[in-house]
C-alpha cells in the first residue's frame, strides 16, 4: 500500500481511502454537514463529496449535469471507457439514457419481487449449510466464512455459472472494487472476469440455457439483436454489483448486532421486526458510494463544478442526515419513517434491491435462529474495506 | 382515505409493497401501482401512511376522494 498524506482539512482535501474514513466516517460527515456540506479534494482528480440528503438526491436526479459514464469512486488511471472489450462499460450502471433505459429493462424482470421469492429457499439452504459448518467450533469469521459466501452463490445460480467457482468470482470482484491503490490488480481482476464471461458466452451462443447470461446474449430490442459487448457488460455488472455490496450489508449488520446487545436481543425476541430492521441496518450502514461525472461547468449550491469533475454519490452520508432522520446516528430497529437511499435514488435505483433485501433478511434470520448470542472475539481484529463499498472483511465472532 | 402512485416519480424501490402488499402491486419492471382505485380500507390507513413516509422518491400521495 502506498503511503498517503494524512488529511488535515476534510472540507478541502478529503480522502475516502484514509483509514479513519474507512473505519468510521460518521463523525467526519457530521462535521462536514455543519461546515462545508459539499467537500472537495484534488486527490485522484477533482472530486466533490456531498453529505446532505437533499444534495445527494438532487444530484442523482439531475442526470443532465451529472452523468453515469464514470462511476468508479477511485478511477483506474488512464484506463477508463475506451476498453476494447467493453466499449459501453457495464450498462445500465455506467450508462445514461437512452442506453440506460433499455439495458436496465433487460435486467429488471430477473430481480422482480416475484422472481426473488423463487430464490429464497436456495438462499436459506445456503445459510443453514454454512452455519452447520462452523457452529460447533463456537467461533467464526462472519465476514469471510458467512456473509461473503452467500450472495455470490445466489448470483452464480441466476447467471447460470458454476457455484463452485465462487471463490474465484469473489477474488475477481474484490480485485476490481477493493484494491483501489493497486491499478494493476484491479485491471487483472476485471480482465479475468470479462474473459471468463466471454468464454461462457461462446458456449451459450451455440447452446442457450435458461439462465440470465443466455437470455442477455439472445436478447433483441425492437427486433434487433443487442451487441455482445452489452450482454457481457450487463452480466459482469450483475456479478460485480451483486456480491461485494450485499455481503458488506450482511457483515455490517452482524457487526452491529455483535456490538449492540439490546438490539440483538430485541430482534431475537421480536422476529416480526425483521423487515423494518433490515431497512434500518441498510440505512445506518449503507455500503455503496457511486460517482457521477459533471457534464458541463455548473455552479451547484455555490460550488464551482467543472466539466469532468466527479461527484461522489454519498448515499451512506445522506442516510445519516439529521435533517431527514431523527437521531440519525442511532440504530432504531423499528424506525417508522425511513426514506433511506442505500439503493440509490432516481433512475439508477439498484436493480437488485429486491434480491439484496431478501438475502440480508434470510442471512440474519438464519444466523439469529441458530446463534442468538454472539459477540466480537476478544482481541480479534475487525477490518473494514471502503471506497466504493464499505463493510467488514474480517469479523471474528464467538458464541457458546 | 385514497392514495395514488405517481408513475413519473416511482423508481421501483418496492418499499410500499414490502410494507403493505394489500395496497400495492409492483410489476416486473419495478413500477408500483395501487390495487383497485386506491381507496384505503380504514384498518389499513395507518400502514398506508407508513408507505407514504417510506417511499424514497416521494411517489405516493394522498388524494381527495
Ligand atoms: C445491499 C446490497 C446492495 C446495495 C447497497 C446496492 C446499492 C446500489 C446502488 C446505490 C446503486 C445505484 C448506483 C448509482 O446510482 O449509480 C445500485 C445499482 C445497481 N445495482 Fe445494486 N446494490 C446492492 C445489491 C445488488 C444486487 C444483489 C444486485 C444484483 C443483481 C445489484 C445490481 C445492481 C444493478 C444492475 C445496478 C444498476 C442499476 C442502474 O444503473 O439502473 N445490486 N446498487
Ligand atoms: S416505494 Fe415509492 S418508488 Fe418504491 S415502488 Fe413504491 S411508490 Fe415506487
Amino acid at each position: 500500500m502506498p503511503r498517503r498524506a494524512p488529511v488535515a482539512d476534510w472540507a478541502r482535501d478529503f480522502d475516502v481511502l484514509a483509514p479513519e474514513y474507512v473505519d468510521e466516517p460518521f463523525g467526519i460527515w457530521e462535521a462536514l454537514r455543519a461546515t462545508c456540506p459539499i467537500a472537495h479534494t484534488d486527490r485522484r482528480g477533482s472530486n466533490w463529496l456531498p453529505t446532505r440528503y437533499d444534495d445527494v438526491t438532487a444530484i442523482a436526479h439531475d442526470i443532465e449535469h451529472f452523468s453515469s459514464r464514470k462511476i468508479a469512486v477511485i478511477p483506474l488511471e488512464g484506463a477508463e471507457p475506451d476498453d476494447p472489450l467493453l466499449p459501453y462499460g457495464l450498462p445500465p450502471i455506467s450508462a445514461d439514457p437512452p442506453l440506460h433505459t433499455w439495458t436496465r429493462r433487460l435486467l429488471l424482470p430477473w430481480f422482480s419481487h416475484r422472481r426473488v421469492e423463487g430464490y429464497e429457499q436456495l438462499t436459506r439452504d445456503l445459510c443453514t449449510g454454512l452455519i452447520a459448518g462452523f457452529i460447533d467450533q463456537g467461533r467464526a469469521d462472519a465476514a469471510a466464512g458467512y456473509a461473503q459466501q452467500i450472495p455470490v452463490r445466489v448470483i452464480a445460480h441466476i447467471l447460470g455459472v458454476p457455484a463452485d467457482l465462487s471463490d474465484t468470482f469473489t477474488g475477481w470482484v474484490r480485485d476490481t472494487l477493493e484494491f483501489a491503490d493497486d491499478p494493476e490488480r484491479r485491471r487483472r481482476g476485471s480482465d479475468a472476469l470479462i474473459s471468463y464471461f466471454s468464454a461462457e458466452a461462446d458456449r451459450r451462443q451455440a447452446i442457450p440455457g435458461d439462465d440470465l447470461l443466455s437470455e442477455l446474449l439472445h436478447a433483441e430490442v425492437d427486433g434487433v439483436p443487442i451487441e455482445r459487448s452489452i450482454a457481457l457488460g450487463a452480466a459482469a455488472l450483475v456479478l460485480i454489483a451483486g456480491i461485494d455490496t450485499t455481503w458488506s450489508a450482511i457483515g455490517s449488520s452482524l457487526w452491529h448486532l455483535a456490538t449492540h446487545e439490546e438490539d440483538r436481543r430485541r430482534l431475537v425476541a421480536e422476529p416480526q421486526l425483521m423487515a423494518l430492521a433490515v431497512e434500518e441496518l441498510l440505512r445506518a450502514y449503507s455500503p455503496v458510494t457511486m460517482a457521477r461525472v459533471v457534464t458541463e461547468d455548473i455552479e451547484y449550491e455555490g460550488c464551482p463544478m467543472k466539466a469532468g469533475d466527479k461527484v461522489l454519490m454519498n448515499f451512506p452520508a445522506a442516510n445519516r442526515d439529521p435533517e431527514v432522520f431523527e437521531s440519525a446516528d442511532r440504530v432504531i430497529l423499528d424506525r417508522a419513517h425511513n426514506r433511506h437511499v442505500a439503493f440509490g435514488s432516481g433512475i439508477h435505483r439498484c436493480a437488485g434491491s429486491n434480491l439484496a433485501r431478501m438475502e440480508l433478511r434470510i442471512a440474519l434470520e438464519e444466523w439469529l435462529a441458530a446463534i442468538p448470542e454472539f459477540r466480537l472475539a476478544d482481541g480479534g481484529d475487525v477490518t473494514w474495506a471502503g471506497g466504493q463499498v464499505r463493510g467488514p472483511r474480517t469479523l471474528p465472532l464467538v458464541f457458546s | 382515505m385514497k392514495i395514488r402512485v405517481d408513475a413519473a416519480k416511482c423508481q421501483g424501490h418496492a418499499r410500499c409493497y414490502g410494507l403493505v402488499p394489500e395496497l400495492f402491486d409492483v410489476d416486473d419492471y419495478g413500477l408500483s401501482s395501487v390495487i383497485g382505485d386506491g381507496t384505503v380500507p380504514v384498518e389499513l390507513e395507518e400502514r398506508a401512511k407508513l408507505a407514504i413516509a417510506n417511499c424514497p422518491e416521494y411517489a405516493i400521495e394522498e388524494i381527495a376522494g
